[in-house]
């Protein structure tokens, strides 16, 4: 049977071992993390489900990946976009509509990205952008050369995210509740640090990265819209090619099993805390010099869209699936369609309406083949019980 | 044996009476915990600045705290049974506006009539809600995050500009927080007893138990014959229901709603469960302490105004008192489950 995968045999109800695939090849191995939560029905309801329908999942499989589901939306979102406004494509709509009033949430993405993969979540990252943001404003403000602040700001931000992680992993308390707590910590920190200022008075050669593009990317890229490229590529290896990348992954997908193959599983969490908050203090430096302004609450509102971003780009909200291409497309496809809608005169604060849609969509899409399965083997039932019945009714007079 | 934290969740039969009561005696001693803490902040505060204790400022605290309450009973049922509903803030907003907006709708509209539109604009959202997470199992925090957006931006869509201001509004609608017999609201007695009857119904019915039963192990409680889906649907419709009459409360109490009422409410509902003791992964907590906890934090909120602190460390020491509460909340779980394993080995041997 399984030197000659035939239709037949694999349309056999019960005839496809969970384990066979990737025994019979050794390539498959890489991709198990894919592949299991949606690892062959039970015996009951394959017997109860279509016998030619087995197969169709295994050959759709590589067109259904929610990246390319993402390209698609992304085309239709740039299409649609330059169908309805002339100005869509143009450099000044990407420069301005699109690099930067989006990088400094696109940034955040990305370490949000590993911690999700991870199984943990940092809700506090928007707080640390308000902190370090904060903290910018109030030691230039002492007088502070700017190179200490943004140093000093930068260590900050990893030493509060070092809090996150020491709270998750020596005291074993669940990072949902421990970083809605932080989260608000820390921008109550950011409250008492610079109280009801607004500090504006930074140096034009830094602010400058809120009005000019940068040199020699053709009028298009923000100074925070070419940092999040180059950290994409640099999150993009760390993912899925360096061996803690994998060891996130697979903390998230098994953490036991994680652990008893050896990764220091508490090691790598705290770690990622570390990155997420030094990331954090990062967009909050450049959120600053972007705006010119230095308040308690920047950015604070940043925290539910970059987790909804990260979660549209088909990371599992469970940890230990999901790829760094998908939520970079997924912070396109975002982007491009809020700025499409700003362009077409939406109600600007209707906006979220998309978010939410696209969200929901990301959840329901990939689940719509079991939730159509389970509906057929509930017809089923359904139909074997009607059988039953009818059995029942025509035995007993 | 099973896990000794299933005994806290009520599974009749499988404990023995001396761990019975040990687990009774921790569990109360946690809302004992909460009171204790809410008696030393009065305590401090009242000692600085007697000013505390008046009747105006109790009934300030009060009516401050009865709109989290509300939702903290709502959000418990559905955290009880390891979901999260992110979007009780939007749907407030959106009872709020709504029900408020009926006023100069319609002219001579009863209030009940009022509260019992925002309670069915609560409930279809729940339903919404429900039905999505029940039906296509999908996890509620990413569907609640969903409709935290679609559910605000339906308001924004609504309102447009515009806000209902407190002239539009009948005064008997206006009077309904203020109220009060002594320094205690009517509204906060209703509340109460409200909360009472969600922690009786948790403690005593059988679809009550079976939520924590959901929230320790929901695969182990749909073996066991629980209607997992169907209970989950219930609370996040309740949850909705009870979300969209605490609109109708915040537009009285506030008397002026545009479309950011409520908003960001979601994880301050979830902070006060949090700090109440409910654990934030289910299967355990009350809801008598996820309202304590709401009371908890509008009672420091308003020490620190009264003491004349700063209000920019308001935010501070919530955050720190999540963190420690949490943290505390580990310690003693830690502590019972080590306790009730060693009962259980006495009793075995």
């Amino acid at each position: 049977m399984r030197h000659e995968p035939t239709a037949a045999s694999l349309s056999r109800p019960g005839g496809q071992p969970v384990g066979a695939p990737s025994a019979a090849n050794p390539a498959a191995n890489r991709d198990v993390t894919t592949a299991l939560p949606e690892a062959p029905l039970p015996a009951v309801q394959a017997a109860l489900a279509p016998k030619t329908e087995t197969r169709a999942p295994n050959r759709l499989r590589p067109l259904l990946r929610w990246e390319s589901a993402l390209v698609v939306a992304l085309a239709a979102t740039v299409l649609v976009g330059a169908a309805t406004s002339r100005q869509f494509l143009t450099s000044a709509n990407v420069f301005s509509n699109v690099c930067l009033l989006y990088g400094e949430l696109a940034i955040m993405t990305l370490p949000m990205t590993l911690v999700i993969l991870a199984g943990e979540i940092d809700l506090s990252i928007a707080s640390t952008l308000a902190l370090s943001s904060s903290l910018v404003g109030y030691l230039w403000q002492q007088g502070w050369p700017m190179p200490g602040v943004i140093a000093f700001v930068l260590v900050t931000g990893a030493l509060l995210g070092w809090v996150n992680g020491a709270l998750v992993t020596r005291l074993g308390l669940p990072s949902l509740a421990v970083t809605i707590g932080t989260m608000t910590l820390y921008a109550g920190i950011a409250e008492i640090v610079l109280g009801p200022a607004i500090i504006t008075n930074f140096p034009s050669s830094y602010t400058t990265i809120g009005v000019n593009p940068l040199p020699g990317t053709g009028q298009l890229l923000s100074f925070s819209a070419a940092v999040f490229i180059v950290l994409a590529v640099l999150f993009g290896v760390l993912l899925h090619a360096t061996p803690f990348g994998r060891s996130v992954v697979a903390i998230g997908f098994n953490k036991e099993a994680a652990l008893f193959a050896g990764i220091r599983v508490k090691r790598v969490k705290t770690l990622l805390f570390m990155l997420s908050g030094l990331t954090g203090a990062l967009a909050g430096i450049l959120y600053t010099f972007r705006l010119s302004t230095a308040e308690s609450d920047n950015g604070i509102d940043l925290i539910l869209p970059v987790v909804a971003v990260v979660l549209l780009g088909g990371v599992s909200i469970f940890g230990g699936k999901g790829s760094l291409a998908g939520v970079v497309l997924a912070v396109l496809v975002y982007t491009s369609l809020q700025s499409a809608l700003l362009l077409t005169n939406f109600n600007a604060n209707g906006l979220e309406i998309v978010t939410g849609g696209l969200l929901l969509l990301s959840v329901l899409v990939p689940n719509a083949g079991q939730l159509a399965s389970r509906a057929r083997s509930l017809a089923g039932r359904r139909r074997l019980g009607v059988a039953a019945h009818a059995q029942l009714k025509d035995g007993t007079p | 044996m099973t896990s000794p934290l299933a005994w806290a969740d009520g599974q009749p039969g499988t404990a023995p009476s001396g761990s019975r009561r040990l687990v009774d005696l921790i569990f109360r001693a946690r809302e004992l915990g909460i009171i204790g803490v809410l008696a030393v902040f009065v305590a401090v505060a009242a000692s600085v600045q007697p000013r505390f204790v008046d009747s105006q400022n109790i009934k300030f605290v009060f009516s401050n705290t009865v709109i989290f309450a509300l939702l903290a009973l709502g959000e418990t049922l559905v955290v009880l049974a390891r979901n999260y509903d992110l979007s009780v803030g939007s749907v407030l907003g959106l009872s709020a506006y709504l029900s408020a907006h009926l006023f100069s709708q319609v002219h001579g509209i009863p209030i009940a009539a009022v509260f019992l539109v925002g309670l069915a604009i609560g409930l279809g959202c729940g339903t919404v809600n429900g039905l999505i997470v029940a039906v296509a199992r999908v996890p509620s925090l990413v569907v609640t995050l969903a409709t935290l957006y679609i559910f605000r931006a339906l308001d924004v869509l609504i309102i447009g500009g515009g806000m209902v201001v407190a002239a539009s509004l009948p005064g008997g609608f206006l009077a309904i927080p203020t109220s009060s017999a002594g320094a205690v609201p009517y509204l906060a007695m209703v509340v109460a007893g409200v909360v009472a009857l969600g922690a009786y119904y948790l403690r005593s019915f059988r679809s009550g138990r079976e939520l924590y039963a959901i929230g320790s192990n929901p695969e182990a409680a749909r073996l066991a014959g629980i209607p997992t889906g169907k209970r989950v649907f219930t609370a996040f419709v309740a949850s909705g229901a009870i979300a969209g009459l605490a609109g109708v409360l915040w537009a009285a109490v506030y008397g002026t709603i545009d479309s950011t009422a409520g908003y960001g409410y979601e994880l301050t509902v979830v902070a006060a469960v949090v700090v109440g003791g409910v654990n934030i992964f289910g299967g355990s907590g009350t809801v008598i302490g996820a309202a304590l906890g709401a009371l908890l934090l509008a009672t420091i909120n308003q020490a620190l105004y009264v003491l004349g602190i700063s209000s920019f460390w308001d935010k501070a020491i919530d955050g720190l008192l999540i963190v420690v509460a949490i943290s505390l909340d580990h310690w003693i779980t830690v502590r019972l489950t080590a306790a009730l394993r060693k009962r259980s080995l006495q009793h075995a041997t």
